[in-house]
């Protein structure tokens, strides 16, 4: 009998142990489930939250129940990995050892590590809404806001699903609209990166929306303290903005056990992995899913669906004794939700970057373009993630690698299409 | 793809300015570029960055960011944006001749 550790319980671990027991349905093959609690949020749902279009317990469920039969679950927080025994001791003490070991502990949120962000203010007029507790108590806050400066922050990279952000900032344009109080507020994008979006032809057509909904950009921005008091954002180079109501994506950084097993992660807690095989450069039999993996593409749920297959194919294969030659490409994609009832997509992997064009074919969803169809695709998404995501299930026509027959590649690619 | 001229040499650069080939960088441009970039004397502080980056690109391929040199090159991000003002991971790899860091996605 071989077994297989996965840390983890959310989106990567959830629908890689599925998948591991769709492939392998014998016993020969034992797999366990560690996670630290017990409530798995469907996190793009936390978007939705401030505006009321979504309540806390409509996204959430329980870890264990959206595991097949055969899986073990337990309970507890992880307290390190020792690889030099290949075993995971947790923090009851209980040792773990593991012929495979899987990371999908995902990324924290670190609101401790920017100077003043949990000071005075703090879930008053500075909020996140990365979590559940910070999106529900901003959903009250914004819902008796009058007017003043409303400013929307990343701190700095990586964050999950970096498009968010933007997202929220057009969503309470659109909200404020509805309220009949969009005069009265100032809104304003403040991110470190040079642009709206780390690709340059999406972070065009993204700035394009911004300016066309009357949001501020402000770029190069590496908030170095929020100050809750005097409602200031001060940034490392001693440039100001002052705020009414911030809403910020605090640092993000791996879960904390992976620095405490020497030799797994790197300075940020994040696991670094092969891209295209998702095994470990720690050790071979470790393999990393999701958003706790060091790789270059974004941290998205999108991302730790497409990985799944190929890490479950990879696991299978090394348990085998054969080569690793699952492949992934790097492929994300991720509706924009931009407000009135309308969303944009995009979608690319490691080589190209978001283009226009319909997606996953000729007749599919417009890229890089608002539309209803999208925003009905983006509302939709959940009842996919429960259903079919999660249990590891395939989605018909919409394998790991990104498609391209329906993109306007021309100018990535040369003249072929 | 371009050439650029700096003290004298034929060096490779991106459209940024970024050295395309780590191994044709040495010292004294190092300085020169530095002067370009209104850093008129490079003390010992920078060149921990400096040497730093290096040894951070040379092992994994992408210069490291802000906040991963603040946790490892023993500088803090404060003085850090002192030493390279703005954009201190960029401005750092700039002067330490290597490629653009890749960032995050
Ligand atoms: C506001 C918001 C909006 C988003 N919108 C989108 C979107 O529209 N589209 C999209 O594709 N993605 C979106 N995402 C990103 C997506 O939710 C994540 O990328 C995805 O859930 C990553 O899955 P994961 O398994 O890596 O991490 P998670 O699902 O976060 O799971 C990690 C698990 O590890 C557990 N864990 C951590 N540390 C320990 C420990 N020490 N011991 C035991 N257990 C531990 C946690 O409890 C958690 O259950 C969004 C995220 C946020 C926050």
């Amino acid at each position: 009998m071989r077994r297989v550790v996965i840390l983890g319980g959310g989106t990567g671990g959830t629908l890689a142990a599925n998948r591991l027991r769709r492939r392998h349905p014998g016993r020969e093959l034992e797999i366990t489930v560690v996670d630290q609690d017990r409530a798995h949020v469907y996190q793009p749902g936390l978007l939705f939250v401030p505006f009321g279009l979504a309540t806390p317990e409509e996204i959430v469920r329980p870890r264990d129940r959206q595991l097949l039969g055969g899986i073990a679950f337990l309970e507890q927080p992880v307290d390190r990995v020792d690889l030099g025994t290949d075993s995971v001791r947790l923090a009851d003490g209980t040792e773990l050892a593991y012929d495979v070991l899987v990371v999908a502990t995902g990324a924290r949120l670190l609101p401790g590590e920017t100077e003043g962000l949990l000071g005075p203010g703090w879930m008053r007029d500075v909020f996140t809404f990365y979590d559940l507790a910070g999106a529900a108590a901003l959903a009250a806050r914004l819902a008796t806001f009058e007017g003043g400066r409303l400013v929307v922050n990343v701190i700095d990279m990586p964050i999950k699903c970096p498009v968010a952000p933007l997202e929220f900032a057009m969503l309470a344009d659109w909200f404020l609209e509805e309220r009949g109080t969009r005069d009265r507020v100032e809104i304003t994008y403040v991110t470190p990166l040079d642009a709206a979006f780390t690709k340059p032809v999406a972070a065009r057509a993204l700035a394009g929306l911004l300016d066309e909904k009357g949001i501020e950009l402000v770029t190069e921005f590496n908030t170095g303290q929020v100050d809750g008091e005097s409602g200031t954002l001060t940034s490392f180079d001693g440039r100001e903005v002052p705020f009414d109501l911030a809403v910020v994506v605090p640092l993000h950084g791996g879960a904390e056990y992976v620095g405490r097993s020497p030799g797994l992660g790197d300075d940020l807690d994040f696991v670094p992995a092969d891209p295209r095989t998702l095994q470990s450069t720690a050790k071979p039999n470790v393999f990393v899913i999701g958003d706790a993996a060091s790789v270059p593409t974004s941290k998205a749920g999108s991302v730790t669906h497409f990985e799944g297959e190929v890490l479950v194919e990879n696991v299978g294969r090394f348990l085998a004794g054969e080569p690793l030659d699952a492949e992934y490409d790097g492929h994300a994609n991720c509706f924009i939700e931009t407000g009135f009832h309308k969303a944009l997509m995009i979608d690319f992997n490691y080589d190209t970057e978001p283009v226009g064009g319909h997606y996953p074919g000729p007749v599919g969803l417009p890229l890089l373009k608002e539309s209803r169809l999208n925003h009905l695709g983006k509302l939709m998404f959940q009842w996919f993630y429960w259903h079919t995501l999660l249990p590891g299930r395939d989605l018909p026509g919409l394998g790991p690698d990104m498609p391209t027959a329906g993109k306007s590649l021309a100018r990535n690619r040369g003249a072929g299409r | 793809m371009t050439t650029r001229t700096i003290a004298g040499r034929t060096v490779r650069v991106d459209d940024e300015g970024f050295f395309e080939d780590p191994g044709q960088w040495d010292e004294e441009l190092a300085a020169e570029l530095a002067r370009e970039a209104g850093i008129t004397e490079l003390t010992d502080r920078h060149w921990q960055v400096i040497r730093y980056m290096r040894k951070e690109y040379a092992e994994k391929g992408t210069g490291p960011t802000v906040r991963a040199l603040g946790k490892s090159s023993g500088v803090s991000v404060k003085e850090l944006y002192e030493l390279f003002p703005k954009g201190p991971a960029k401005l750092a790899a700039k002067i330490a001749g290597i490629p653009k860091p890749r960032g995050c996605v």
